[in-house]
């Protein structure tokens, strides 16, 4: 099955993103980095050392993924857009993971500061994926803006919830024609499949890896199925019914007339 | 409004008979709830509470996991400065103890900087005894300037400043404040603190406010433990930790729970502090807020630090002096007392070390300046 999702000009096989925080140990990332060789892997900028040799987490991510920098601590545009130039200085590519957050109680995203970082990342030749809260109208924004990716999130981060903005997000992905990503909240293999049935490019899973008591085997579960719900997408799903299809149909008696 | 006026609407709470009216179902809904009221925070600091601590225990942690995940962001002390204008009875600076005053000059501090960010220390919270004269802002702003080159993120624990004051700070590269209340009870507050321009309770309790309007990232408030019954003390932290997270809701906050350790001085611990009281602290505080910051310092001992980590703790103190020039210094010219006594003198490897064993992953740097 020849189906590649493209961001940037580039093509990504693999449509399950993994998130680098919350690992109790570097080695143990690159361990589950190594068995499901995730296509994107998303670093906090706050936390990359880039002087230490045995600190600096870009070290323990295997040459095979790309990373893409995100901009966690963020309180406005201006500190995204800050720590995206910082990125980029300090050899980590053009792909940016906009975040921006105000919020630390819910740590729901700030979707205009968002869309403000968007349009000038963008404009200095950014790879914009932008982490938002389900929202059509500011996702065509986002889109006009020229963000490779909308990233709504499926419930806060780390909350393991689900994707319990499931209606949101589908209008979105119905409307909007660049790749919808589910980021952040998704705590169950089960929970990541259902928003790729549902049509989503790909998903962002981290808390739920790093913090199972295996994380390998944690992610090959998200890896199986991601898949298994992008294979069910393109195979199209029967609609489904609420009601079975009665033997005895109430509306028998109108083909007899005919 | 301060967060002063939340104070005086529970200052005169009847704490016994809140206490003695807890029922087991109140304990069980308080762990069960999402999203704690106030009661229900004082209900897991209740003596009620103690017979279900493992429930509370197993609850916190599972919060602390998903909210900050297997890791434990370190940092190290640095005193500039130990003199003081307080005599604040539980303190080994103060100002009556007959001790040698010293404050580093900007060479020293380099020194001391370069062995600490030499131990991949990124994170650091500088210190000062209370004197605008001996450790003015125009000394603070110098030190800064040369701590700025060694790590990415400083926090400061000096005397409460004025608004415009935070502001200089934080426009010289300061990112973190620490200021504890001590206690929250206005006449014990009174009593120890018995000169001094630390007298002012509400210059100090309005501190963290003042900081947060003028652009600080992370606030980290705290009382002394054993100075006033510790569950009174704690619930008004913990509201104050809530009002402070409510109002700037981009500011980070945390929060420390310092038991009094032996000192140089005549005062005598007030009320003892168990290691369970402390779990229970930590639990409840977690519980309550699930997203603050919760550090553990160098004053308890390793074994307690170690059994503490899953409770609730994110953030811990490393390789630790608290005497000035404590690091580089030689002894002989170095002040050889500290401000309090230390427990846990392992190293940063050491704790490293420590922490992967106990499947956590040590966080040396998790900002940088923009």
């Amino acid at each position: 099955m020849d189906d590649i999702l493209t961001i940037g000009g580039r093509g990504i096989n693999n449509r399950l993103f993994i998130g680098t925080g919350k690992f109790s140990n570097y080695e143990l990332m690159r361990n589950v980095l190594e068995c499901v060789e995730p296509d994107v892997v998303t670093v906090a900028l706050r936390r990359v050392d880039f002087g230490s040799k045995t600190e600096n987490v870009l070290g323990y991510v295997p040459r095979k993924c790309m990373i893409m920098p995100n901009t966690s601590g963020a309180r406005n545009a201006d500190e995204a857009v800050r720590i995206a130039r910082l990125a980029k200085a300090n050899g980590a590519g053009n792909w940016i993971k906009i975040e921006v957050i105000q919020d630390n109680k819910y740590l729901l995203p700030d979707n205009i500061e968002t869309l403000r970082a968007t349009e000038i990342l963008v404009k200095e030749g950014f790879v914009a994926l932008s982490y938002m809260s389900p929202d059509l109208s500011v996702a065509k924004r986002l889109v006009d803006a020229g963000a490779a990716a909308i990233m709504p999130l499926g419930s806060p981060i780390g909350s393991n919830r689900g994707i319990k903005t499931k209606e949101l997000v589908d209008i979105i992905i119905r409307e909007i024609k660049v790749p919808v990503i589910v980021d952040a909240g998704l705590g169950r293999p089960s929970e990541a499949c259902e928003c790729m049935e549902m049509g989503c490019s790909a998903v962002l899973v981290n808390t739920a890896i790093a913090i199972a008591s295996d994380p390998v085997n944690m992610a090959k579960a998200f890896n199986d199925a991601v898949k298994a719900g992008r294979r069910a997408y393109l195979a199209g799903l029967a609609s489904s019914k609420k009601y079975a299809a009665a033997s005895s149909p109430l509306t028998g008696f109108l083909r007899e007339e005919d | 409004m301060s967060y002063y006026n939340v104070y005086l609407k529970y200052k005169n709470l009847d704490f016994e008979k809140f206490f003695y009216g807890i029922l087991p179902h109140d304990v069980e809904m308080a762990i069960e709830t999402e999203g704690q009221d106030v009661s229900q925070f004082l209900t897991l600091l209740s003596p009620a509470a103690e017979n279900y601590l493992e429930d509370m225990a197993q609850k916190a942690h599972s919060l602390t996991l998903q909210h900050f995940g297997r890791t434990i962001q370190l940092y190290t002390p640095m005193y500039l400065s130990n003199y003081c204008e307080n005599q604040c009875s539980y303190c080994g600076f103060n100002s009556t103890n007959d001790i040698a005053r010293k404050r580093l000059s900007l060479g020293e501090v380099e020194k001391e900087a370069m062995f600490i960010s030499s131990t991949g220390i990124k994170h650091i919270l500088i210190l000062t005894g209370e004197s605008r004269e001996k450790s003015s802002l125009g000394y603070i702003e110098d030190c800064i300037k040369i701590l700025r080159k060694y790590f990415s993120s400083i926090a400061i624990e000096i005397y409460p400043l004025r608004e415009e004051e935070y502001a200089r700070m934080v426009r010289s590269g300061v990112d973190g404040l620490t200021l504890y209340q001590e206690t929250y009870d206005e006449e014990i507050y009174d009593t120890v603190h018995k000169q001094g321009p630390k007298k002012d309770y509400l210059f100090r309790l309005d501190g963290p406010e003042r900081a947060a309007k003028n652009g600080i990232r992370n606030l980290n408030i705290g009382v002394l433990l054993g100075l006033n019954d510790w569950r009174r003390d704690v619930f008004f932290m913990g509201l104050h930790a809530k009002y402070l997270q409510d109002k700037f809701y981009d500011v980070e906050i945390g929060s420390s729970i310092p038991r009094i350790k032996p000192h140089l001085g005549d005062f005598k611990m007030l009320r003892g502090i168990s290691n369970k009281v402390i779990a229970q602290i930590i639990i409840a505080l977690r519980i309550f807020l699930p997203r603050m910051g919760i550090a553990i310092s160098t004053r308890e001992s390793p074994e307690l630090r170690e059994n503490l980590l899953p409770l609730g703790i994110t953030r811990m103190s490393a390789g630790s002096s608290t005497m000035v020039g404590g690091y580089t210094i030689e002894s002989h010219e170095r002040l050889n007392t500290p401000q309090f006594e230390i427990s846990d003198t392992r190293n940063v490897e050491e704790i490293k070390a420590m922490l992967a064993a106990k499947g956590y992953q040590a966080v040396l740097k998790d900002w940088m300046r923009l």
